[in-house]
C-alpha cells in the first residue's frame, strides 16, 4: 500500500513540475510581455517602443474592410512611404489585448506588412510606424458582425 | 499531418516580397472549450524571425490576437533570384519551427 502511494505521489509531483516549467513566461525573456498585458493602447505602446507620443499621419495606409463579417480573421495590410520606417505595429483598440502584432525591420524594408487578425468587436484598426525614432499612426474603423475573440 | 509552414519569397522590381502561411491554433487562453467549460490554455506564437543571406530583414513579436493558421507577408528592397530566405518561428510553449526558401525570379 505504502509503495502504490509513494508511486502515485511521484508521478503527481512530476507532472507538476513538467507543468510549472511549461510556463511561457519563463521561457521566453525577450518577448515584451508588459506591452501584450496592457489594457489600453498608450500602455502597450509605452511598454513596446517607450513611448505612446504619436503624431498622426497621412503617409501611413491601413487596408481592411470597413465590415468584417467575421472578426477571427480579419485582413489588414499596412502601407507607408515614410523614410527610415524602423517597426510597424498593428493595434486593435477594443480587444482584450489591444497589441497584435508588432513588426521590427531592417533599413532595407520596403515599408510594407499584411497579415490577418482577430478582433472581438467593432473598432479602430491602429497601425503605428516608427520611422527616424518617432511615432506615427493612422487609423481605420472595422465594423464587426460576429466577433473573434470569444468562445 | 499537414505542412505546418509555407513561404513564398519572389523577386519583383527590385523588391522581394516574403509571404508565409502557418499552421497554428493560436489560442488566445480565454475561450473555452464548448464541452467541458474550461479554458483552453494559451496557444500561440511569440516571436517570428525572417532572415535573407543570414542576415535578419524582419523580426515580428505577436500575440494571440493574430488569426489561427496565420499569414504574414512583408516586402525588402534587394534581395535576388536564388537568394536563400529563412523563416522562423517559436510559440508560448516552447515549440518552434523554421524553414528556408530560394527566392524566386
Amino acid at each position: 500500500m505504502k509503495r502504490r502511494e509513494f508511486v502515485k505521489n511521484t508521478l503527481v509531483g512530476s507532472a507538476a513540475v513538467a507543468t510549472a516549467s511549461l510556463l511561457p513566461q519563463s521561457v521566453l525573456a525577450e518577448w515584451p510581455e508588459a506591452a501584450f498585458k496592457a489594457k489600453t493602447v498608450d500602455e502597450a505602446l509605452t511598454a513596446l517602443l517607450d513611448s505612446s507620443d504619436m503624431t498622426e499621419s497621412g503617409d501611413i495606409a491601413i487596408k481592411a474592410p470597413d465590415i468584417a463579417e467575421n472578426g477571427a480573421v480579419v485582413p489588414v495590410q499596412v502601407t507607408t512611404n515614410m523614410a527610415n520606417v524602423e517597426s510597424i505595429s498593428i493595434i486593435s483598440e477594443k480587444n482584450p489585448v489591444p497589441l497584435i502584432a508588432s513588426f521590427k525591420f531592417a533599413p532595407n524594408n520596403a515599408g510594407y506588412v499584411s497579415t490577418r487578425i482577430k478582433m472581438g468587436k467593432t473598432s479602430n484598426v491602429v497601425a503605428v510606424v516608427k520611422a527616424d525614432g518617432k511615432l506615427f499612426s493612422a487609423k481605420k474603423e472595422v465594423k464587426v458582425t460576429i466577433g473573434g475573440c470569444g468562445g | 499531418m499537414a505542412k505546418k509552414m509555407r513561404i513564398q519569397a519572389k523577386f519583383k522590381n527590385g523588391m522581394t516580397e516574403v509571404k508565409a502561411l502557418i499552421n497554428h491554433p493560436m489560442e488566445t487562453g480565454t475561450r473555452k472549450d464548448k464541452k467541458t467549460g474550461k479554458l483552453i490554455p494559451a496557444h500561440y506564437i511569440t516571436e517570428l524571425n525572417c532572415q535573407h543571406k543570414g542576415e535578419t530583414v524582419m523580426d515580428a513579436l505577436w500575440s494571440g490576437g493574430v488569426s489561427k493558421n496565420p499569414y504574414m507577408s512583408f516586402k525588402f528592397n534587394g534581395g535576388a533570384a536564388g537568394d536563400e530566405v529563412k523563416l522562423s518561428w517559436k510559440d508560448n510553449q516552447g515549440g518552434s519551427d523554421e524553414l528556408v526558401v530560394k527566392t524566386k525570379g
